[in-house]
């Protein structure tokens, strides 16, 4: 921190953030739209009127009206209803991508960093190969290699976006790698798994855990989008972004595709809320003034 | 004289580099369709060609399949290096001969969707940094976290639904009117096409058809000038050199022209790179929306038809393009930074 600066010694940095962050109202919003949402897939039975999958052909595209009051698919099946039901896809499966990449990249990272050498070398240079190339294009040629499934289009996704962890997290640990309390455990002689996880992770994720927030609806919007090409969740699967794909080019019945793309936007928008405000927050170097 | 040694080290230096990160995403693209398949004959011969057993056996021959690994890789590397990315399944022509084709249309609309996200993201993030906490900045914020949280697949429908089907204001989906005949291929870029026959009524109507999508494809890269424009603004801001100027009595016009904005310009310069990828991502959707005949749309149908040799030379083929795209602005950030050429 530049000098200078006052600072309260009274509060620590944890503290001051949290307050930061509940202080700004955008952020607070978007963790409000994220909690609901989460309480809609919990709930989702109770909240749904219709069964998801349930065909009823004489209802079918029917515009939004109280009985339906998302219109019905071509099908006749109920658009609220798998809106709903969407949230129980759409959240955990961009919850699955992020925490893997998250998980895999920190720990290839945090290896790389600490013991340098051979792996460092040949892992990192995977990282920057994979960084070579746009994500979603790698993920599409995977995610087709590997057929077209749901689980496939998350594998490709978690193979494309690990590496941006991994340079993350090896940058953090080589800056706290020869800070005094680390060489203090090393001459005591504490065995090298126990400093990298008593002393070294907890003092170098809280970046990699902001990052991970702030791609949290990337993941989410990645995976609708691979479902919308028809390279993700397979159709009777109310997802949104297959739901979408559904509807597209049907002008005459707008609700095919509005309301499952606002469940997208809202989602999404509520985690980049969230994620901006935790870096504001967080890391003071981005705080504006 | 030293200034410009430094500058030349500096672009060889960057220049050396690329020959690794070619070899590296050869790789890659190489272990994708050859390691990760369980059977990589199928993911270069098409399931009805493999009734054919010569068809087969100079599949073989060709990429050394009946070969260990690392010679297989050499085969492919031999194929590469003489335009070779294998035979379409579904066009059934070379997938270099289809990139060819289809790769004007997607660069056309990429150079009009960054001129777009420039004139626009560059003012606004200019304005929200000098009027901090103004509603101007918050409306700044606003337009740049819609445009990293909309699904380009969707803002592209709503958009057409929009203006196209309801209000009628702007075409719909294609480069041009579908009555009309595309111009005769000069460039493929079609305004540049229309401009150099002097055809100003097919000129006018391909404009028409580049607005919408580029509007929404160019939205991201608007949100990510504006974001680092803004940010790198308000960071040079509150430099010593910027209070000097100030208290030297400079307008407040000249302080931000002649020594902020400079400055502040360089970290916008190199998001160009990463815009880039934004493009290209965008570029897939927002062709597969709008039926624009570029590659983006090209490698999302051959994805659908697991057509494999076209998805990875596509792939493979924006991978060295982004290379290349990152060497330029690499070296330019050297040219207009000399303190990196030290690095």
């Amino acid at each position: 921190m530049g000098v200078g600066r006052i600072v309260r010694s009274s509060q620590s940095p944890w503290a001051r953030g949290l307050r930061t962050l509940i202080r700004n109202r955008m952020a607070m919003a978007g963790a409000a739209v994220i909690l609901i949402w989460v309480i809609v897939a919990i709930a989702a039975p109770w909240i749904a009127p219709y069964d998801a999958l349930a065909q009823k052909v004489e209802d079918r595209l029917s515009p939004p009206s109280p009985r339906h009051l998302f219109g019905t698919d071509e099908l006749g099946r109920d658009v609220f209803s798998r809106v709903v039901y969407g949230a129980r896809i759409s959240l955990p499966v961009g919850l699955v991508v992020i925490l893997f990449s998250m998980l895999m990249g920190a720990l290839v990272g945090a290896l790389a960093g600490y013991f340098g050498g051979a792996f460092d070398l040949l892992v990192m240079r995977v990282a920057d190969i994979t960084l070579a190339f746009p994500s979603i294009v790698l993920a599409l040629a995977i995610a087709s290699v590997l057929g077209p499934s749901l689980k496939n289009a998350v594998i490709a996704m978690i193979l494309v976006w690990w590496p941006e962890y991994a340079r993350l997290m090896r940058g953090q640990v080589l800056s706290v790698k020869h800070e005094d309390y680390v060489m203090a455990a090393q001459s005591v002689g504490v065995p090298q798994r126990r400093i990298l996880a008593r002393h070294i992770i907890p003092n170098t994720s809280a970046p990699i855990v902001i990052k991970a927030s702030l791609d949290a609806g990337s993941a989410i919007l990645n995976i609708a989008a691979l479902s919308f090409i028809g390279l993700g969740a397979v159709p009777p699967t109310p997802e949104w972004g297959a739901m979408i794909s559904l509807g597209r080019f049907k002008f005459y019945q707008w609700w095919l595709t509005t309301f499952p793309g606002l469940a997208v936007l809202s989602v999404v928008l509520g985690f980049n809320f969230l994620g901006d405000g935790l870096r504001d927050a967080f890391d003071p170097r981005l705080r504006s003034a | 004289m030293e200034m410009r040694m430094g500058l030349s080290v500096h672009i060889i230096r960057r220049l050396l580099l690329v020959v690794p990160m070619l070899i590296g995403v050869t790789l890659l693209t190489f272990t994708v369709s050859r390691v990760v398949p369980a059977d990589p004959l199928a993911v270069i011969v098409s399931e009805k060609a493999m009734d054919h057993p010569d068809i087969v056996a100079a599949a073989v021959r060709k990429w050394g399949l009946d070969k260990p690994l690392p010679q297989q890789y050499l085969y492919y590397l031999w194929n590469l290096a003489h335009g070779d990315l294998g035979v379409s399944f579904k066009t059934k022509r070379p997938v270099a001969q289809d990139l060819a084709q289809y790769l004007p249309a997607t660069v056309e609309l990429a150079v009009a969707s960054l001129l777009f996200a420039m004139a626009i993201g560059l003012p606004l993030g200019i304005l929200a940094a000098v009027r901090s906490g103004s509603w101007i900045d918050h409306l700044a914020r606003l337009i740049s976290l819609l445009g990293a949280s909309m699904p380009p697949f969707w803002s592209g429908l709503m958009a057409l639904f929009l203006f196209y089907f309801k209000l009628q204001l702007l075409p719909g989906p294609g480069r041009i009117d579908s009555r009309a005949v595309a111009p005769h291929t000069i460039t493929g870029l079609y305004l540049l096409d229309t401009f150099l026959l002097g055809d100003m009524n097919a000129f006018a109507d391909a404009l028409h058809h580049l607005i919408l999508p580029s509007v929404i494809l160019g939205w991201f890269t608007l949100a990510l000038v504006c974001r680092i424009t803004r940010s790198s603004l308000l960071e040079v801001l509150r430099m010593d050199y910027i209070r000097t100027a100030r208290a030297k009595g400079l307008h407040e016009r000249v302080v931000l022209l002649r020594h902020a904005l400079r400055n502040a310009f360089i970290p916008t310069l190199t998001t160009l790179g990463l815009a880039f990828a934004g493009l290209m991502t965008g570029a897939i959707m927002t062709e597969t929306i709008f039926a624009w005949p570029g590659i983006g749309r090209y490698a999302v149908e051959a994805a659908v038809n697991l057509d494999y040799p076209a998805v990875l030379g596509t792939t493979l083929l924006i991978a060295v393009i982004y290379i290349f795209v990152n060497l330029v602005v690499d070296i330019l950030y050297g040219v207009i930074d000399p303190r990196i050429r030290e690095a």
